[in-house]
């Protein structure tokens, strides 16, 4: 049987890496190399200092991700390497939005925020500057939520994930 | 004991039982240099071009088993050694290579001699480091080797600052490593293998293909008991062959772009195929969805799970070590009552048979020109098959594959992944460094000879007595043949004008040449050759400009979609 073609789905894969130099440019470099999405990709040191998490947000077919998470384990500084579609999770993304607020403008942006469960961190006479945090498609939807006009710049981290319940992804 | 970071290098390869390093000098690693000085249990070797340092490791890993290990500087010696190493990587040769790079302080300056190395390296090693402290050295180099030699093996870099091999720490060296993020696979799953033992033995049309991993894993001999005891028919891949004797009448010869009638149409039409650390690529299996345009279930054996269901969905995937994996399928077959199906299996051996019949290697042995084919086939006969063949990229390549006959393991050396020009005689250098006695001979061509040409200095320096076969037809053979097949005869510049006098430029280097332009003195001159044993000989073989290989399936196609001859263009 050919790899079949199906529909590409979005997948974020949960990583645990050595926190050493050059661990992110590998990974970055195999998604290059190879030619997969990568949607976002954020990391950070865990608790343990010695290894960092990753959160890679990429789609393909079930062939393609199956392929990634199998050549992102090949690298030797990957420790593990979990699809979190496979089961249940949660995923978290932080966007800091500055927009224009004036006038009548400024009750309104701050009704928006609020229904968002945004915050203003920042005011000046003329801007907010809006926190918000959730799934990817809340923040698309508060985006879009808000005239495009007023949006003077935005900030997204890109997702984390979580899985579920009792589940947890450690050495 | 305090020694100096160059001393611990070397120390280390001590350690590890390593005989030679091929390798370059320069600024960056005056302090290793130093340190090879002052001992003598590792030799080294002095290339002529840091390519050639990696080829020649190369090879010696691939004939040898061992682990290759080369030494360069930074900058130019590094990427002068990057088309060596992604030869190694393509291949999965167990090697390590010891850089230079400018002192930590200067790093990230662009110092004079700086490249990213570890940057430029990183998407063809297995693995690479950067030490940034003398205290970390042992470990990385025990490490290296570690990682170099198991699992799919790869090549392993590392890639020393010049004051860290002058940084004096104190010296002992690990007995093991572990890593956390390391944990190849060895045993392959119990239950996988059953199934797969099971499905064989429902076979019809059965088919066994294995690849470079079987002679990786040193798997030669498991492999060839499993098909004797199946009565199966098994094909080579090009990085195979050897792998299952050529001489035995299951070989049904090499598959792919340039194999076999018998073994392409029987890798087609099997209804079950065994795949043992090879990978379906496209060399291999052509297009794969005329591969898969036909029915048939797959067990695939490999040690990398990522060569598994890449580009051919398999039924039954083993992620394991090749002699474990091959030994447990013998078990099963002990313990099973089934056989195989004797009679369906007569039926595909007389469907196999008439393939065979067509004789699809056969050429013209009346010409008056020199075929390229019959020097091989002489090459073979003189040599009696027991000689290790390296070659370079080409026709003349998969002349030697198809002609040469490998009954053993580790006889047959070649780029086969990356395809690289200029591997070949580097290579013949590094295979007869392993084996001083053996008879090594370079099948090449006049374009590919020139890419590392300046070897010939190396092996007269290190008595290395090489036999170079050129099979010269004064054209870049294999451009111009897909020139000729898929772009209309325009043989847009891959005529090899402007040649040297390969005798005489033998002779410049204190070598043997013989030029060799009538077929009748084809089988003497080789004899004479072989009979130098001590020296190198170049023998520039003039052959038939117009010769192409076939079989051949183009680019694209379909391996049942074959072109036999000129007469099917
Ligand atoms: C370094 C490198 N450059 C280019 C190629 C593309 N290439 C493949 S075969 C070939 C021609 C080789 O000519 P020759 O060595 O004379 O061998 P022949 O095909 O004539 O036997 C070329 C240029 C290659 N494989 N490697």
């Amino acid at each position: 049987m050919i790899m079949e073609n199906n529909t590409s789905m979005r997948h974020i894969l949960s990583l645990l890496l050595e926190n050493e130099s050059g661990a992110l440019s590998r990974v970055a470099g195999l998604f290059s190399a190879r030619g997969y999405n990568i949607e976002s990709l954020t990391v950070a040191p865990t608790e343990d200092p010695t290894l960092s998490r990753m959160t890679i947000v990429t789609s393909g077919s079930q062939e393609v991700i199956e392929q990634i998470t199998k050549q992102v384990n090949k690298l030797i500084d990957v420790v593990k390497v979990f699809d979190l579609n496979e089961g249940r999770y949660i995923e978290r993304e932080l966007m800091l939005v500055k927009v224009r607020a004036e006038g009548s403008e400024r009750e309104e942006l701050k009704r928006t925020a609020d229904i968002f469960r945004g915050r203003v961190i920042d005011v000046t006479d003329r801007t907010y500057t809006i926190e918000l945090t959730g799934p990817r498609d809340k923040l698309d939807a508060f985006l879009e939520a808000i005239d495009r006009s007023q949006i003077l710049e935005t900030v997204r981290t890109g997702a984390s994930g979580i899985g579920r319940g009792e589940w947890i992804l450690r050495v | 004991m305090r020694l100096s970071g160059a001393e611990i290098t070397i120390q280390c390869l001590q350690e590890e039982g390593v005989e030679f390093v091929f390798g370059y000098p320069g600024g960056a690693v005056l302090y290793i240099y130093d340190a090879l000085f002052s001992q003598d249990k590792v030799r080294h070797i002095l290339v002529r071009h840091e390519q050639a340092a990696l080829h020649a490791a190369d090879a010696y890993a691939r004939a040898s088993g061992r682990c290759g290990v080369a030494l360069v500087t930074s900058g130019p010696g590094v990427t002068n050694a990057v088309t060596g190493i992604a030869t190694a990587y393509m291949d999965s040769i167990p090697m390590v290579i010891i850089s230079g790079q400018v002192p930590t302080p200067a790093i990230g300056l662009d110092a004079f001699q700086e490249v990213d190395t570890v940057g430029i390296t990183r998407p063809c090693v297995k693995h690479n480091f950067l030490v940034k402290n003398v205290d970390d050295l042992a470990v990385t180099i025990k490490k290296a080797f570690y990682v170099a030699m198991s699992g799919r093996p790869g090549p392993v870099l590392v890639d020393i600052p010049k004051d860290v091999s002058q940084h004096m720490a104190e010296f002992s060296y690990p007995k093991s490593v572990t890593m956390r993020s390391y944990n190849p696979v060895t045993k392959g799953h119990s239950g996988q293998i059953k199934k797969a033992v099971q499905m064989l033995l429902e076979a019809k049309r059965p088919m066994i293909y294995a690849g470079g991993g079987v002679i990786l894993g040193n798997g030669s001999e498991q492999l060839t008991r499993l098909v004797k005891r199946l009565g199966y028919p098994c094909t080579n891949t090009l990085m195979g062959l050897g792998a299952y004797p050529a001489t035995d009448p299951q070989f049904v010869g090499m598959l792919g772009m340039h194999g076999t009638y018998e073994a392409n149409l029987a890798m087609q039409n099997c209804d079950v195929l065994l795949a043992i650390g090879a990978r379906f690529d496209d060399r291999v299996i052509g297009n794969p969805e005329h591969f898969c345009s036909q029915e048939r279930r797959i067990v695939h054996v490999d040690i990398d799970p990522s060569s598994i269901s890449k580009r051919v969905r398999v039924d039954v995937p083993i992620v394991g070590n090749i002699v474990d994996v091959l030994d447990e399928m013998q078990k099963h077959l002990d313990a099973s009552e089934v056989k195989p199906d004797a009679v369906a299996l007569k039926d595909w051996w007389k469907q196999i048979d008439a393939w065979r019949a067509r004789d699809c290697l056969k050429y013209d042995r009346n010409s008056p020109i020199i075929k390229p084919q019959y020097v091989v086939e002489k090459l073979y006969e003189v040599t009696h098959g027991d000689a290790i063949i390296t070659s370079d990229v080409g026709q003349h390549q998969m002349w030697a594959a198809q002609y040469y006959k490998f009954d053993k393991p580790r006889r047959w050396l070649n780029s086969g992944g990356l395809g690289t020009m200029g591997f070949g005689l580097p290579a013949a250098m590094g295979a007869q460094m392993a084996f001083p006695d053996a008879t090594v001979a370079c099948v090449t061509g006049e374009a590919s000879i020139q890419m590392c040409i300046q070897e010939l200095s190396t092996c007269k320096q290190y008595h290395l007595p090489v036999k170079i076969v050129n099979l010269n037809n004064r054209y870049l053979g294999m451009v111009r043949q897909w020139q000729q097949i898929l772009h209309g005869n325009r043989y847009s510049e891959s005529y090899m004008d402007a040649l040297p006098d390969f005798v005489k430029l033998a002779e410049s280097y204190g070598h043997v040449g013989f030029k060799i332009e009538n077929p009748a003195d084809v089988e003497p001159i080789l004899r004479e050759a072989f009979a130098l044993k001590d020296r190198v000989v170049f023998m520039d073989f003039i052959t038939d400009q117009t010769e192409n290989v076939f079989p051949m399936v183009k680019a694209g196609k379909g391996l049942s979609e074959m072109l036999l001859g000129s007469e099917d263009l």
